[in-house]
């Protein structure tokens, strides 16, 4: 048996779904103990297989996996006993109270008496729950039954947390704070945590690390800034009044020095440059000499949207519409 | 194994916790086997006229068999509880925990027991009430309830393993309307067996439904053939021990699926 000393590892997974819906291919990465490690890709990436996986729900078709040193597939009952789930949907039963949903958590971890009490009021304290504690919790809000989520994962004090897509759905103030919880939990109490999220912003924010994923496989690994780093220079965004073929566009932005990287989708022109306020006059002035006509232009620093449209061919909004 | 003990309480506690929450199922689920033991009661009084029909009245008759068909039917239907835990996570999240997965179908199957404890005594009283006699006396009601819990069990072991596989309501619907009905009727739940057809009666003698109401009778009866008491009992509490066994396999039928 293989032993690392990172606190997730998972190596070559591969699952395949009926009708040979791939989801994971060849998947890898490992997680340091004590860090966040976002997965960040759209629906349909494989961030929920290989969650499932980690946390012994699911078995791949092949490929290996350790959490806090344990073979997950040799040993799923250790691994049970060390990691936390916040599952995408929310496992809150909604007939039981707060506390009742707790308390049963606690249980099954083992929890008795005295101790078990404390710990649930404890929690329901930390996460605000207290009051609402003996209400069924078909009542509470979404941001409430999400903190209730995240107890229930911490009852039994686990070593490794997965929050699957943890904000996905709830309002942006809910999220907010969220994230000040998600970054507390790893901050003070050393935790370590897998995050996944299709929110660029969210893994810019609370990841250490992150690796980007694409049809089942991790395209880029690194913290973001080392990822927004690869991207020399600033983002020019120009949106065209028309669709245009690729080739008119492209041509007429070849001629122009200093800029690399050009894509279209659609209406929308994306290139590289290494100083945008400069580029931005000979640009406009070569696409309207070639017949292009614009309809509004804007130059950003690197973010995780470029580095996606980098690894992947394709940016990260538009893989998100049709769902 | 005492781990498996403590946790199937657990659940027990849950689910006849969430059940006390709901005044509507409560009042159902205690009515509705009164109405079918008036209602049957009343349609087919004139049984007892049938030349050849042994019991002194039809409710002496028909008591036992509506115990029967209630804990079926209560068993029948209780995947439908592992549908909601499905859809809402809570599935999901016991697995990814150290619970012992025998308790997550066992837990079901002692709130079923009790459910269905406290419906047969009600339905019991009522026939009593209605002029229903047992010469069998406490231990052959006993013998009655004890069977239509284990039959319950089966039915509940099975209907939850459906539920993990198929998981679709409708499915679970589909399948439970399309087993229980028929189950009941062949059976002498409602007639005495040699007053019907001869391949019913040849059905019958596979049908736990019938296994259920022969003990359940005869240990009614003034001298009762304990034998076959005996006998009808081990098959059902072995059919029971099987149908859990298979619906905790399910669970990893589920957890490929996904």
């Amino acid at each position: 048996m293989t032993t690392t000393s990172a606190a997730i590892e998972a190596r070559d997974l591969t699952k395949t779904y009926p009708k040979d819906v791939r989801a994971l291919d060849g998947l890898g990465f490992a997680v340091e103990t004590g860090t966040v490690f976002g997965l960040l890709g759209p629906n349909g990436a494989g961030k929920s297989t290989t969650v499932k996986i980690l946390t012994t729900l699911t078995r791949p078709d092949s490929g290996q996996a350790w959490v806090d040193g344990v073979d997950v597939l040799g040993s799923p009952d250790r691994v049970r006993r060390v990691i936390g789930l916040v599952a995408q949907r929310s496992g809150v039963d909604l007939e039981g109270t707060g506390r009742e949903n707790l308390t049963l958590q606690g249980q099954v971890y083992g929890l008795r008496g005295t101790e078990l009490r404390t710990r649930v009021g404890e929690l329901l304290e930390r996460f605000g729950l207290a009051e609402a504690a003996d209400r069924v919790t078909r009542g509470y809000s979404g941001g409430m039954q999400r903190r209730l989520d995240i107890a229930m994962g911490l009852i039994h004090r686990p070593r490794v947390l997965f929050l699957d897509e943890p904000t996905t759905g709830l309002d942006p103030e809910v999220r907010a704070d969220m994230w000040a919880e998600i970054a507390h939990l790893s901050g003070a109490e050393g935790l370590t945590i897998l995050l996944t999220t299709h929110y660029l912003e969210e893994a810019d924010r609370l990841a250490g690390r992150l690796a980007i994923i694409d049809r089942g496989r991790v395209v880029a690994e690194g913290t973001p800034d080392e990822l927004k780093g690869e991207l020399r220079g600033d983002a020019i965004q120009v949106e065209l009044r028309d669709p245009h073929p690729d080739g008119q566009a492209h041509a007429a932005l070849d001629r122009v020095p200093g800029v690399w990287e050009i894509t279209i989708e659609g209406r929308s022109l994306r290139a590289r440059t290494d100083d945008g306020s400069a580029a931005v006059p000979a640009v406009l002035q070569a696409l309207e000499a070639g017949g292009v006509r614009v309809a509004s232009v804007t130059i950003a620093r690197p973010s995780l949207d470029d580095v996606y449209l980098r690894h992947t061919g394709r940016s990260f909004a538009k893989t998100e519409e049709p769902v | 194994m005492s781990t498996t003990l403590t946790h199937s309480w657990f659940m027990t506690t849950r689910h006849l916790r969430n059940l006390a929450r709901q005044p509507w199922w409560i009042a159902i689920t205690l009515v509705q086997p009164v109405i079918w033991l008036l209602l049957f009661g009343a349609v087919f009084t004139a049984t007892a006229d049938i030349p050849g029909f042994a019991a002194d009245s039809y409710v002496d008759f028909l008591t036992p068999g509506i115990v029967v068909m209630t804990a079926a039917f209560a068993g029948g239907w209780a995947g439908m509880g592992v549908i909601e835990d499905l859809n809402r996570g809570v599935v999901d999240r016991f697995l990814v925990s150290p619970v012992k997965r025998p308790a997550l179908i066992t837990g079901r199957l002692v709130q079923l027991a009790i459910v269905s404890l406290i419906q047969s005594l009600i339905v019991i009283g009522l026939g009593l009430l209605v002029g229903a006699h047992f010469p069998g006396g406490l231990a052959g009601l006993a013998v009655l309830v004890v069977c239509s819990a284990l039959l319950g069990g089966s039915l509940g072991a099975l209907s939850n393993g459906m539920a993990l596989l198929a998981r679709k309501e409708e499915t679970v619907i589909a399948a439970s309307n399309f087993v229980l009905l028929p189950l009941t009727f062949l059976s002498s739940a409602f007639m005495q067996r040699d007053l019907m057809p001869g391949w019913i009666q040849t059905v019958a003698r596979y049908n736990p439904v019938e296994w259920t109401v022969q003990a359940g009778r005869e240990a009614l009866t003034a001298s009762p053939d304990w034998g076959l008491v005996l006998s009808r009992t081990g098959l059902l509490a072995a059919l029971c021990l099987a149908c859990t066994w298979l619906a905790t396999r399910a669970f990893r039928a589920y957890q490929r699926s996904i």
